[in-house]
């Protein structure tokens, strides 16, 4: 049986990576006041156009670049729709997803079943040779390892950089922050097209790294998973790490526990990923709920009075 | 012509809105080191104003002069590089966010935290205005969010302080230090435009006052030589009748709250502590208190938003501690919640729908389940007319009403209902003086004609006026209620504090 931590760690890290990014994008567009329900759809497409890129380019980075042009232009569309045409967030977001699902297909019609460029390791000369750990943290890709470097980037400039503060307090209340001079709409905007940009490289990474071909729909849910992780992580960079590897772990483990044959059911174990994750979220929020939901989140800001 | 004493003039500022022209022509000056008043009514044009002082708003017509060089700013931080601070009347603030956080939101070139922390430090100490940098401001008391804001604007050097409303939210000894501080400031040559609807304050701190009504500058004054009521009477063009409370003998006990205890409902409430108090027919009981004291816990357990055990509340020698808001309707228990939108009333619906809401019972609007429209109407206008609602008509939405108009007709909805008994949360709240007198004369007449009416209210002069006996709400408790008569200022802030006066004299 192969379920042992030198093993299970690498392929946690690399399960986890398009829900990270995901999810960290969507954490900034959430700090911002903006709740954009589209992340799915962000993803699928970023997860076709970084295909197309890197299948065209034969560059598996021009391929991440394309996926996350494909994600910003997504978000572009929403950023558009909610912040210059005032409309409804939640309804924008839904048909967001549901846009960004067709649009993907449509445009991955003559690459199904096409073999994109591999995604090269990069072990971390020196590191990579340490015994047990070397092999477990320090032999990735370059997106694991931009993953966890924006974690701690997104974490710093929110709560150190100037600003990342002035996205905190539009964030948090949108009327102040425009009494104050600051131009809601447009770091409003900015933070959306990080956002999408982020979804579409989790999506690019999907397409090109972890399955790696392009199938119709094959994000499966990972956007809303994403969605629900920055809830639970109450809005912190570091505990949405923990979460998505949690999930990324589980779902490896369940994987690996259904290939040995392991006697429960399949349907148990298919489902746990998503049971455990929101357990221990709920238990994780439930003790640090005092940060709470960012003031304006979803709400309509018109400068006009 | 332009002295070298004028810090800002300002010369036919101009600005409309579709359908409303919200400054016209508006003239004046403002010296170097004074403190300024602007008095107006709700919608005389005064935010409008000092928005466009503030750079929020571009006027369409006019010139400002700010120290002999033209000045036309064409959004806040480049008034706050001229020298322009201001302190809003609904505070500016985050609240998720920690003190310096928010001090370095409001500053152009904000300093390194730690420097920061240090000057706030100094700063408000400095002008009697304590603060610790790290805390949460959501933490704070309405008090202390002041002083951030206040400490904001002055780590900026400012040469104009613009403070909206500052006081609204203070408890007196709050305002005293306020005060303190504003003098202080113009002693040291930094002038101060100072709007506010407590016509007693001015005239305790402004040198001189513009007076806007309609958009238009209808007067200046020196407040200190002026009586409040002639002030008054400027803002309004007409003669106002202040209401006059005639002490009657209180009749039967009519409601009573006994041993009222009620945990916080959220992590922001207060706990209600051992609350016990009666009121009898024809008197108006006053609770006084600053914001957050568990004045709004108080109010849902009267009105039965929030339901205790049932001898918590007795009415009329019955039980009705379980009773809902719409059971009590019934008996006759009315009330008028403090937010107007969302709470009184539904910003978008008509007044008309929101007549129906709280009157559909006791006017027998909806007879047998199907509601009589025309009847709602003619309730509705019925209100309208009699508390003199200024609105287009029954059907404008509760939402586009001002503040003070809203607040004519959400009172006079529950007293045209003839209650028993009112329950109101600050029923002048942000309300210009006419409006202001003309809910409290309802509030008294309703009482002459029998009903007891219970008022709760941050505004002690509100209090005095109106109220047979007060009391305050301090912490989640009770000070024993007293007769309002021969009650002094010095009393009351001691009431807000949570102190008994007489014990305290005893002590």
């Amino acid at each position: 049986m192969d379920i042992s931590l030198i093993n299970l760690i690498p392929l946690l890290m690399a399960a986890s990576t398009p829900i990270l990014l995901a999810g960290l994008g969507e954490l900034v567009v959430e700090k911002s006041g903006v709740l954009n329900l589209g992340v799915e759809g962000m993803m699928i497409t970023g997860a076709i156009t970084g295909f197309m890129a890197a299948v065209a380019t034969g560059s598996p980075t021009l391929g991440f670049l394309g996926g996350a042009a494909g994600g910003a232009a997504l978000a572009l569309v929403f950023g558009a729709l909610t912040q210059g045409l005032m409309s409804n967030q939640v309804a924008t977001g839904l048909a967001l997803t549901l846009f960004g699902l067709g649009l993907s297909a449509l445009l991955g019609q003559a690459f199904v079943g096409l073999k994109p460029p591999v995604t090269p390791d990069l072990p971390i000369p020196g590191l990579s040779q340490l015994p047990v750990i070397g092999p477990m943290f320090f032999d990735h890709d370059l997106m694991v390892y931009f993953s966890l470097f924006a974690v701690a980037a997104v974490w710093a400039f929110l709560r150190y950089s100037r600003p990342g503060l002035i996205l905190r307090a539009v964030g948090e209340n949108h009327a102040a922050a425009h009494a104050l001079g600051y131009k809601v709409t447009r770091i409003r905007l900015m933070a959306i097209l990080f956002g999408g940009a982020m979804a579409g490289l989790g999506g690019a990474y999907l397409s090109l790294v972890r399955v790696p071909q392009w199938t119709e729909g094959m994000t499966a849910g990972a956007g809303w998973i994403a969605l629900a992780l920055v809830v639970f992580a109450a809005w912190r960079p570091f505990p949405l790490l923990i979460g998505a590897y949690l999930f990324g772990g589980i779902t490896v483990l369940q994987l690996n526990m259904q290939a040995a044959g392991v006697n429960v059911p399949v349907e148990l174990l298919s489902m746990s990923p998503y049971l455990v994750t929101i357990l221990v979220l709920v238990v994780m929020s439930a003790a640090g709920a005092a940060a709470g939901a960012p003031g304006s989140l979803g709400r309509p800001f018109h400068a006009s009075r | 012509m332009t002295s070298t004493d004028d810090l800002l003039v300002i010369e036919g500022v101009t600005k409309a809105y579709p359908g409303v022209v919200a400054n016209s022509d508006v003239s004046f000056r403002i010296r170097k080191g004074e403190v300024h008043a602007l008095l107006g009514e709700n919608g005389a044009g005064k935010s409008t104003l000092v928005k466009t002082i503030y750079g929020l708003v571009t006027p369409d017509a006019g010139t400002m002069v700010l120290d002999g060089l033209r000045y036309a700013p064409s959004e806040p931080s480049a008034a706050r590089q001229a020298g322009v601070a201001m302190v809003f009347q609904h505070f500016s603030l985050f609240d998720a966010l920690t003190v310096a956080e928010n001090i370095a939101l409001g500053m152009e070139t904000p300093p390194k935290r730690r420097v920061l922390a240090r000057q706030i430090r100094e700063v408000s100490e400095a002008y009697g205005l304590p603060l610790s940098p790290h805390r949460r401001v959501g933490d704070l008391s309405a008090g202390e969010r002041q002083r951030v804001e206040i400490v904001r604007c002055l780590l900026q050097d400012p040469r104009l302080l613009i403070m909206d409303e500052p006081t609204s939210v203070l408890t007196p000894q709050e305002v005293e230090i306020l005060f303190r501080t504003l003098r202080q400031l113009s002693s040291e040559g930094t002038a101060i435009l100072y709007i506010s609807h407590k016509l007693d304050e001015i005239r305790a701190i402004c040198d001189t006052a513009t007076i806007l009504r309609h958009g238009k500058v209808v007067g200046d004054c020196v407040p200190s030589q002026t009586s409040a009521r002639d002030m008054a009477e400027m803002m309004v063009a007409a003669k106002l009748d202040t209401p006059v409370k005639h002490p009657g003998t209180p009749g039967a006990e009519v409601l009573s709250v006994d041993g009222l205890s009620l945990p916080a409902a959220s992590q922001f409430g207060t706990a209600l502590k051992e609350i016990g108090f009666s009121v009898a027919k024809g008197e108006i009981l006053g609770i006084g208190g600053v914001a957050g004291n568990g004045q709004d816990e108080l109010f849902a357990v009267l009105s039965g938003e929030t339901r205790t055990a049932p001898d918590a509340v007795t009415f009329d020698g019955r039980p009705v501690g379980r009773l809902g808001p719409h059971e009590r309707r019934a008996i006759g228990i009315l009330s008028a919640p403090e937010e107007r939108l969302g709470h009184a009333a539904a910003p978008d619906m008509s007044l008309t729908d929101n007549a129906l809401m709280t009157a559909a019972l006791r006017m027998k609007l909806a007879p047998g389940g199907w509601i009589d429209w025309a009847g709602v109407k003619g309730y509705a206008e019925t209100v309208i007319k009699a508390f003199d609602v200024r609105t287009p008509g029954a059907h404008t939405a509760a939402g586009a009403l001002s503040g003070g108009n809203l607040q004519k007709f959400v009172v006079g909805r529950e007293v045209m209902q003839a209650p028993q008994l009112l329950i109101v949360n600050q029923p002048t709240w942000g309300v210009d003086a006419a409006a202001a007198a003309h809910i409290r004369k309802a509030l008294i007449k309703l009482a002459e004609d029998g009903a007891a009416v219970i008022a709760i209210s941050q505004d002690l002069d509100e209090l005095m006026e109106i109220s047979d006996r007060i009391t305050a709400i301090c912490d989640g408790r009770m000070v024993r209620p007293r007769p309002a008569q021969g009650l002094t200022m010095n009393d009351l802030g001691l009431m807000l504090g949570g102190r008994d006066p007489e014990e305290e004299a005893v002590a």
